[in-house]
């Protein structure tokens, strides 16, 4: 059985459009609700590629046959429940931040789960059938269901840029019909018809559907930032701006104004200026502040802990590594510093204050001595050739990966030892290093870059790292400052000078006394001083080990700087949680893992499902346990690499977006192209001396192993000498990088499921389902397993996967030969 | 004829039982809240001198019916141990929050109290018979209105409420002897600090709606000076000694 050139097109569009949801599906989500849970619940209906695979093995030989059929039904219901999934979930009353108090939730919880596990069911269905359908050309197949899923996963970042997420919806709705007419085209002509009538419908999809199916608004969590600004008497959103790297809400509130000042000292009396709130996805709310000039009205701005570098230094140059609405901006004009580069991540954010809100801010960014930047912060300091007086990293609204739709927990490649390096690199001698943060009790993430700090000194040669650190406090905000020498006599007397004058805790200064720390903003006992003070003496280790949150540094390879958990103390604090520690619980760890053990149970349910089903007969005598070892390999090792090599990508390319699209695409792409030679590779191999040891798989996983440790050493220095290279030229040297691991990784699926097509083409759905369980359990692992070893373990796991995989699948096993295939 | 009918006297006969069974209930309900609380208070030393919460701060909520503050769908949870959702992103909190915020608050008979966030008005209710009068600012419009409604027909007749920016306080009653934060604000407005009376004291939750995470306690002290403090309402020491 030929597959038909629609066919493949019509499995490469399925594949687009699955892809494209669920990137689409993470953003809808993280502005209705908070990133975690969206991520939870994406995984598990992302199961719905397994339970395709455990319903099309049992059900294959009734469908089969009419395959043209089924896969347009599948592709019609994919349509109709992408949109009607999505609206019917977000209806739901699940209320996220009650879990810890409410069982109910569970059931809106699982609710959700059911609903949204359809459109990946009937996606993953489709994908499945045509691999059983046409098991002898898998390897073209499965080379267009990969293609399509990089053009989906690229496509859907473009177009974010372009159109609404609820615009974007209506386009992924009308992929899956156009994949329909696709495989209609070629049949009777009745299917001719109706393949006419499918296209249709999909482009009236895609230009129009009821919008109170997809309107966002009134569905966003009550408790958000947003939807809680806007219950106050005439505040109303005056502009939204939408991108893959969030969804912008500016807010007007003439009546009762904004007056964002976080953790501002008591001793102020002055009263912000009026402002703008700018929300990003609903949430961590920025302000756009009011600006004619007087910077007397900035005032205010003095009377918060990020004021304190420019009390120390003279006429800093100063760099603001996130810029947000300007806030950081205007206190440096308050100080008259003579140059001020602001780096933004979010263009959306960047233009509101450059254009379209630049009368109302003063024009800030138009002034001579504010230059603006567009890019991730941590990659500016490293192509930067500039030094700086001050580098101040203000209270940031947390954006990773995470944000743009992959899978992970929050990455941060701000707060790492090697970040800190990099900051003090860029630093001119006597220069400082400011980081603003919340100030959290226990004390937490403080203590957590306090720890960062000390192993950056320490790691850059520094023999007494305390003498160059400071730490503040007021009730909710925290100032480190790490300065490139030795802090001295005069800067200790103004730093005392601006603490008292707005009585401000002193936490740490060199030569600080016990009964200097503790003094207006009082603690139960001194935790930060006590806590800095440990983690500068000999016992530092000790400390952080025995502390009940992790608190020691952060890296690039384990850049999860806002991750607390430990399991040890678990127990104590689910003692205390209805006592008011339920704030302490580290709800992004838990939840991770609580998704890891969901998809566990559900992915062996659907791996046994067919196997006790029908005991007897499923598959016959073929191997089943080495042929779900296999797959279930492969698929964790393939989702292992591609999310380390995302992160790996992310300060290079400097921008964790491009790292998803290029790095994800590139992948998948390419690995597309690798499943399309490997028929190839199989014949050449098959017709060499049969004794050898090596056949197509052990070629490819020899490959994959040989490259994926080459790159260990190789990236980290060729990233370095090649950072200063403009975007694009990045972008295709990332592209090189990837191409020949990834087309290794794109040949073991194809050949093993030839492989299976011989011995029992029954096999090949339940196989494709394990590899969808093993996909989601790998995206969720792989996160946990970087929290604890780090990525550079997680991609050495995954070589050992592919090994482990090699070794699974006989050899006795004829190889591929399509000439003679029983189809 | 006169009276009522036999029928209409077994119906009537039969609300009233019905309606002390509930009240009974609920009477039941909030001494299992009471003890609950205290249990918590013994187990928070940190935040409570002697573990003892102020016996008159109890009474209150064993009196006050927090059932009639909550949204229909959520009163059988209301003499739990547990913040309630009641509309408009807003929560009431655990009672044993507010029992400990009360308790800070050191509010004596004859004290003017201010509230910003009235809430469901549970708060402003718990206040109600310690202090000679409270005032109370809410935001949102429904909310307050709401509040106002219930904390009149439950006849808290020294409770005043409006809706109004919380962020000026209530500068035609100030000064007053306590004020309670509960709305969520980026920083402490300073119009407040001036309303609080010398040896005055301001409480405010720090946290999200679900999870009180600390307290803050501000002291304006007898020369005008002002110290703050920090409280975990629970007891918990974040390391453990090194060996």
């Amino acid at each position: 059985m030929t597959v038909s050139r629609a066919t493949l097109l019509a499995v490469a569009a399925i594949s687009a459009a699955i892809l494209a949801y669920q990137v689409l599906l993470m953003r809808l989500f993280s502005i209705l609700s908070w990133h975690h849970f969206a991520y939870m619940i994406i995984s598990i209906a992302l199961l719905g590629f397994g339970a395709s695979g455990t319903v099309l093995a049992l059900a294959q030989h009734r469908l089969l046959p009419r395959f043209a059929a089924v896969f347009a039904a599948c592709a019609a219901l994919f349509a109709i429940t992408a949109v009607g999934s999505f609206t019917l979930a977000m209806r739901l009353p699940f209320n996220a931040l009650a879990i810890v108090w409410d069982a109910r939730q569970l059931l809106w919880l699982t609710l959700s789960y059911a609903l949204l596990v359809l459109p990946f069911f009937f996606g993953g269905g489709m994908i499945g059938l045509a691999f059983s359908r046409f098991s002898n050309e898998i390897g073209r197949l499965y080379a267009y269901d990969l293609i399509g899923a990089g053009i989906g996963a690229l496509g859907v970042v473009g177009i974010l840029f372009v159109l609404s997420p609820t615009a974007t919806l209506r386009l992924v709705a009308a992929l899956g019909l156009l994949s329909a007419a696709l495989v209609l085209a070629p049949a009777a002509r009745i299917a001719r018809a109706s393949a006419v009538g499918v296209a249709a419908a999909a482009l009236l999809v895609a230009l129009w559907l009821p919008p109170a199916l997809t309107t966002l608004h009134p569905h966003i969590s009550q408790y958000k930032g947003l939807a809680m600004a806007l219950r106050v008497p005439d505040a109303r959103v005056i502009e939204e701006r939408s991108s893959p790297l969030g969804f912008v809400s500016v807010v007007e509130s003439p009546t009762i104004p904004f007056r964002h000042a976080p953790g501002l000292s008591l001793n102020n009396i002055t009263e912000p200026p009026l402002q703008l709130g700018v929300f990003t996805d609903a949430e961590s709310i920025s302000a756009i502040t009011r600006f004619e000039g007087d910077l007397q009205a900035l005032r205010y701005l003095d009377f918060t802990t990020s004021a304190l570098p420019y009390h120390l230094l003279d006429d800093p140059e100063v760099l603001i590594l996130g810029a947000g609405g300007g806030e950081q901006v205007l206190l440096a004009l308050y100080h008259e510093a003579p140059e001020i580069d602001a780096v933004e991540l979010n263009p959306d954010v960047m233009e509101l204050v450059a254009d379209d809100y630049a009368d109302f801010a003063g024009g800030i960014y138009d002034r001579p001595e504010v230059d603006v930047y567009l890019s991730e912060a941590r990659s500016f300091v490293r192509r930067t050739p500039e030094r700086y007086d001050l580098i101040q990293i203000p209270l940031l609204y947390s954006f990773g990966a995470a944000a743009a739709g992959t899978q992970s927990l929050h990455e941060s490649y701000t707060y790492t030892v090697e970040a800190m390096r990099d900051y003090l690199r860029r630093l001119e001698p006597g220069g400082m290093l400011s980081i603003t943060l919340w100030l959290k009790l226990p004390p937490r993430d403080t203590l957590k870059l306090f720890a960062t700090a000390v192993e950056a000194l320490e790691e850059s040669g520094v023999a007494d790292p305390g003498e160059q650190l400071v730490l503040i406090r007021s009730w909710k905000t925290a100032t480190l400052l790490m300065k490139n020498g030795a802090f001295t006599p005069a800067e200790i007397a103004a730093l005392k000078n601006f603490a008292a004058g707005r009585s401000f805790d002193l936490a740490y200064y060199p030569g600080i006394r016990a009964e200097e720390a503790n003094r207006y903003n009082i603690l139960e006992r001194p935790y930060f001083f006590e806590g800095a003070t440990a983690l500068l003496g000999p016992n530092a280790k000790d400390y952080i080990e025995g502390y009940k949150f992790a608190i020691g540094p952060a890296s690039d390879d384990q850049p999860y700087f806002y991750d607390f958990f430990k399991w040890r103390f678990l127990p104590e604090l689910l003692r205390l949680r209805t006592q008011g520690a339920a704030a302490m619980l580290d709800m992004g760890y838990l939840i991770l893992f609580a998704t890891l053990v969901q998809a566990a149970i559900l992915s062996l349910v659907l791996i046994l499902a067919p196997l006790a089903i029908r005991r007897k007969t499923f598959g016959g005598t073929a191997p089943k346990a080495r042929t779900s070892v296999y797959f279930l390999a492969l698929g964790l090792a393939f989702l292992f690499i591609e999310i380390a090599y995302i992160q790996r990508f992310i300060l290079f390319l400097g921008h964790p977006l491009y790292a998803v699209a290029v790095v994800l695409a590139g992948f998948l792409i390419f690995a597309g192209v690798g499943s399309a030679l490997a028929p190839r590779l199989d014949r050449a191999m098959s017709r060499r001396d049969g004794s050898s040891p090596l056949d197509a798989v052990r070629v490819a996983v020899l490959g994959i192993g040989a490259i994926a440790i080459l790159y260990m050493f190789l990236l980290p220095p060729l990233f370095g000498a090649l950072i200063t290279l403009p975007d694009m030229a990045k972008i295709a040297v990332s592209l090189m990088l990837i191409a020949p691991l990834a087309c290794f990784m794109g040949m073991p699926f194809p050949l093993g499921i030839a492989r299976v097509a011989r011995v029992s083409a029954d096999l090949i759905p339940w196989a494709w389902g394990i590899n969808g369980c093993a996909s989601v359990i790998a995206a969720i692992l792989a996160t946990l397993l970087a929290i604890h070893i780090g990525f550079t373990a997680v991609v050495a796991i995954a070589v050992g996967l592919y090994f482990a995989a090699a070794l699974a699948l006989e050899r006795r096993i004829p190889v591929l030969n399509p000439a003679d295939d029983p189809a | 004829m006169s009276g009522p009918t036999p029928l209409a006297a077994a119906v009537i006969a039969a609300l009233a039982l019905t309606t002390s069974a509930l009240a009974q209930e609920f009477t039941d309900e909030r001494a299992a809240m009471i003890d609950t609380i205290e249990e918590h208070a013994r187990l928070a030393p940190g935040a409570i001198e002697d573990g003892q919460l102020d016996p008159a701060v109890l009474q209150a909520m064993r009196e006050i019916p927090r059932h009639e503050f909550v949204p229909e769908d959520v009163r059988a949870y209301a003499y739990q141990d547990r913040p309630l959702p009641i509309g408009y992103g807003q929560t009431i909190s655990q009672p044993f929050i507010v029992a400990l915020m009360t308790d800070l608050l050191d509010v004596v008979p004859g004290d003017k109290v201010l509230e910003i966030g009235t809430g469901s008005g549970y708060q402003a209710a718990v206040l109600s018979p310690l202090a000679e009068r409270v005032y109370s600012i809410e935001i949102v419009p429904e909310l307050g209105q709401r509040a106002g409604e219930v904390l009149d027909e439950l006849d808290f007749a020294n409770v005043e409420t409006k809706i109004a920016d919380g962020y000026y306080g209530w500068p035609e009653e100030a000064p007053f002897d306590a004020i309670v934060v509960t709305a969520a604000a980026s920083h402490i407005p300073p119009p407040l600090v001036e309303q609080l009376k010398p040896g005055g004291r301001m409480v405010i939750p720090i946290g999200g709606p679900f999870s009180a995470q600390q307290l803050m306690l501000v002291e304006k002290l007898p020369d005008g000076g002002v110290t703050t403090r920090q409280l975990l309402p629970v007891q918990f020491v974040p390391f453990t000694r090194a060996q």
